[in-house]
C-alpha cells in the first residue's frame, strides 16, 4: 500500500459525483432523495477542491469550499421549502408524480 | 495596485444595500397589499439608481476587491440591458401581481437579489465570485417561480427548477474544481496566464462541465429540458422575467468566460459551442411547431435565440462579440414586446394563453395585432427589422471564422422558425374571430409594447449608433485586467 495521493482524491470524488449524478436520474421515488444527491454532487466537489488546495499549496480552494457549503445549505433550504409547497398541492412527493406538465 | 478599491463596485454595492433596507421596510408596512405596492415602486428607482450608478463608476475599466471583480464599458453595456428588462417587468407587473394572486412585497425584493446576482456574475474576474453571483441569481428565480403558492403548476415549476438549476451547479462546480486543480488558480487572469501554454487533459474536462453548467442556465439544447415546463407553469409575468434577464446575464458570463478566462484555447470550447449552437437552433425550431401554448412557444423561441447568440460565440473571434451584444439588445426589446402581449390577452377578466386564442385579433385589436406582427417578422428574421440584423451579424461572424457550415445550418433553422412564427400572424389576419378577448386597458403595459414595436420596427436607424457604442467597448472584453 502507498501513500494516498492527489489521484486517490480525484477518484473517491469523482466516484461520488457520478453516483449522486447517476441517482438523480435512476430514482424513480422520492424527490428528497434527489436532493440528497445533489447534496452528494457538491460534496463530491469539496474533497476534490481541498484536495487540490493541499496538493497544490493554495488556500484558495478551502476557502471556496467553505463558501460552497454555506450556499449548499441555503440551496438546501429553499429547496425543501418549495417541496413543502407542492406538497401541499399535490399530497404526494413521489417522482412519478410531477407530471403536470409534459417533458 | 490598491487592492480594496470599491469604485467599479459601487452599483452593486448599492443595490445590495437598497435591498436588503427594503427587505427590512417591507417588514413594517401593512398591509401586504400597500407594502407590495410601495416595494415595487421603490424597486423600480433602485434599479435607476443602479444604472446610472454604473454608468458613472463603472464605465473606467477597473478592478475591484483585489482583482476578483472587473467593470469596463463592456459589463456596463450587459448590466444596462438586464436592468431594462428587470425594470420594465416590474413596471408592467401591477395589475399581473393582482390577477396571480402574488401581490406580496417579496416579489419586487426577489427581483433586486436576483438582479444583483446577475451583475455580480457579469462583473466577475474569478472562480468563486462567478458561483457565489450564479447562485446568487438563481435562488431568488426559483422562489419567485413557486410564488403562486396554491397552483400546482406555479408549484411544479418551482420545484422543477429548482431540481434541474440545482444540478446544472452541480456540474459547473465540478467543473471549476478542476479548472482550478489543474491550472493552479480561481481568477480569471492566473487561468487564462496558465492555459496559454495549452490545456492539460484534465482543464479541457473541467471546461466541459463548465459549458455543460452554464449551458443549462442560458437553456441550450440539450440541457434546455426544464425551459418549456418552467416558463408554462410559472405565473406569466415571472416567465416574462425569466425570458429576458437570466439569459443576458449567462450569456454574459459564458462570453467573458470564453474569450477571456479560456482565450488561449479556443479549440478546447468551440467544438462545445458548436454542438450546442446547432442543437439548439434546429430543437427549438421542431419543437416550437407542435406547441399549442403560447408560453411553451416563447420557451422554445428562446432556445432558437440563445442557439444564434452561440453561433456568435463559436466563431471565436472579436466579430462574433458584437455580434452578441446586437444580438442580445434586440432580444431584451422583442421579449419585453411579446411578453407584453401576451400579458395582456384575457377573457372576461381571466388570463388566457394559448396560441388558438390569438385567432382575429387583429380584428378586436388592431394595434396590439400589429405590434404582436412586427415582433414575429422580426422574431423569424426577415429584413429590415431587428432581428435581421442579430442573425445576420451572427452568421457573419461564423463565415467569416470559416465555420461555413454552422452559419448554413443557422440560416435553414431560422427558415424552419419562420413557420411558427407566420403561423401566429395568419391566425392574427386570416383567420375568423370566435371568442373576442378584452380590451386591455392597461396604459402602462400598451406603453411599453408599441415603444418596444417602433424600437424594433426602426431598428435599422438605431444600428449605426449601437454598433458604435458596441464598437467603443470592444478593447475592455477579451482584455483581462489584473
Amino acid at each position: 500500500m502507498g501513500p494516498v495521493t492527489l489521484f486517490h482524491y480525484l477518484t473517491v470524488a469523482a466516484i461520488l459525483f457520478t453516483l449522486g449524478a447517476v441517482g438523480i436520474f435512476l430514482n424513480r421515488k422520492n424527490v428528497i432523495t434527489i436532493l440528497m444527491c445533489i447534496e452528494l454532487m457538491l460534496l463530491a466537489v469539496n474533497i476534490n477542491l481541498v484536495a487540490f488546495s493541499t496538493h497544490n499549496g493554495d488556500l484558495a480552494g478551502q476557502i471556496f469550499a467553505m463558501l460552497i457549503l454555506t450556499v449548499a445549505a441555503a440551496e438546501a433550504a429553499i429547496g425543501l421549502a418549495i417541496l413543502v409547497v407542492y406538497f401541499r398541492n399535490r399530497g404526494s412527493i413521489a417522482v412519478e408524480d410531477i407530471n403536470m406538465m409534459k417533458g | 495596485m490598491d487592492a480594496l478599491n470599491l469604485t467599479p463596485a459601487i452599483a452593486e454595492i448599492f443595490l445590495a444595500g437598497a435591498a436588503t433596507l427594503l427587505v427590512l421596510l417591507a417588514a413594517f408596512v401593512e398591509p401586504e397589499v400597500q407594502a407590495s405596492r410601495l416595494m415595487r415602486k421603490i424597486s423600480i428607482g433602485a434599479l435607476v439608481v443602479t444604472g446610472a450608478l454604473t454608468v458613472s463608476y463603472g464605465s473606467v475599466p477597473g478592478m475591484a476587491f483585489g482583482n476578483l471583480f472587473m467593470s469596463s464599458p463592456f459589463t456596463v453595456y450587459m448590466k444596462l440591458l438586464v436592468l431594462a428588462g428587470a425594470s420594465v417587468v416590474l413596471l408592467i407587473s401591477r395589475p399581473h401581481l393582482k390577477a396571480d394572486n402574488i401581490n406580496k412585497p417579496e416579489f419586487a425584493l426577489l427581483i433586486l437579489f436576483s438582479v444583483l446576482g446577475m451583475m455580480v456574475m457579469i462583473s466577475a474576474n474569478d472562480l468563486m465570485v462567478l458561483y457565489m453571483g450564479l447562485e446568487l441569481q438563481s435562488l431568488p428565480l426559483y422562489v419567485i417561480a413557486a410564488m403562486q403558492r396554491d397552483s400546482l403548476r406555479s408549484s411544479e415549476a418551482g420545484l422543477k427548477y429548482f431540481l434541474l438549476g440545482a444540478l446544472s451547479s452541480g456540474l459547473l462546480l465540478y467543473g471549476l474544481s478542476l479548472v482550478y486543480g489543474f491550472t493552479g488558480g480561481t481568477n480569471y487572469a492566473d487561468i487564462a496566464g496558465s492555459l496559454s501554454g495549452g490545456a492539460s487533459p484534465g482543464a479541457v474536462i473541467g471546461i466541459v462541465f463548465m459549458i455543460a453548467g452554464i449551458a443549462f442556465k442560458i437553456s441550450a439544447a440539450p440541457f434546455h429540458m426544464w425551459t418549456p415546463d418552467v416558463y408554462e407553469g410559472s405565473p406569466t409575468i415571472v416567465t416574462a422575467f425569466f425570458a429576458i434577464a437570466p439569459k443576458i446575464a449567462a450569456m454574459t458570463l459564458f462570453l467573458r468566460m470564453t474569450y477571456g478566462m479560456l482565450g488561449p484555447v479556443p479549440e478546447s470550447w468551440q467544438q462545445v459551442t458548436i454542438m450546442l449552437a446547432v442543437l439548439s437552433m434546429v430543437i427549438g425550431a421542431l419543437g416550437a411547431i407542435m406547441q399549442t401554448e403560447l408560453k411553451r412557444l416563447m420557451a422554445y423561441s428562446s432556445i432558437a435565440h440563445m442557439g444564434y447568440v452561440l453561433v456568435g460565440i463559436s466563431s471565436a473571434i472579436p466579430s462574433g462579440i458584437s455580434a452578441v451584444m446586437v444580438y442580445l439588445a434586440i432580444y431584451v426589446v422583442s421579449a419585453i414586446g411579446v411578453f407584453g402581449v401576451i400579458l395582456s390577452l384575457s377573457r372576461e377578466g381571466v388570463p388566457v394563453h394559448r396560441i388558438a386564442d390569438l385567432k382575429g385579433f387583429s380584428r378586436s385589436h388592431p394595434m396590439h395585432a400589429a405590434c404582436m406582427m412586427i415582433f414575429m417578422f422580426s422574431m423569424a428574421g426577415i429584413p429590415p427589422l431587428g432581428g435581421f440584423f442579430g442573425k445576420w451579424f451572427a452568421f457573419l461572424a461564423a463565415v467569416e471564422a470559416g465555420l461555413v457550415v454552422l452559419a448554413v445550418i443557422g440560416v435553414l433553422a431560422s427558415v424552419m422558425g419562420a413557420f411558427y412564427y407566420l403561423r401566429i400572424v395568419k391566425m392574427m389576419y386570416i383567420d375568423e374571430l370566435e371568442n373576442p378577448l378584452d380590451v386591455p386597458s392597461d396604459s402602462v403595459n400598451n406603453l411599453v409594447i408599441g415603444i418596444s414595436a417602433l424600437i424594433v420596427a426602426l431598428f435599422i436607424f438605431l444600428l449605426g449608433p449601437l454598433r458604435d457604442s458596441i464598437a467603443a467597448t470592444m478593447p475592455y472584453i477579451v482584455f483581462v485586467l489584473g
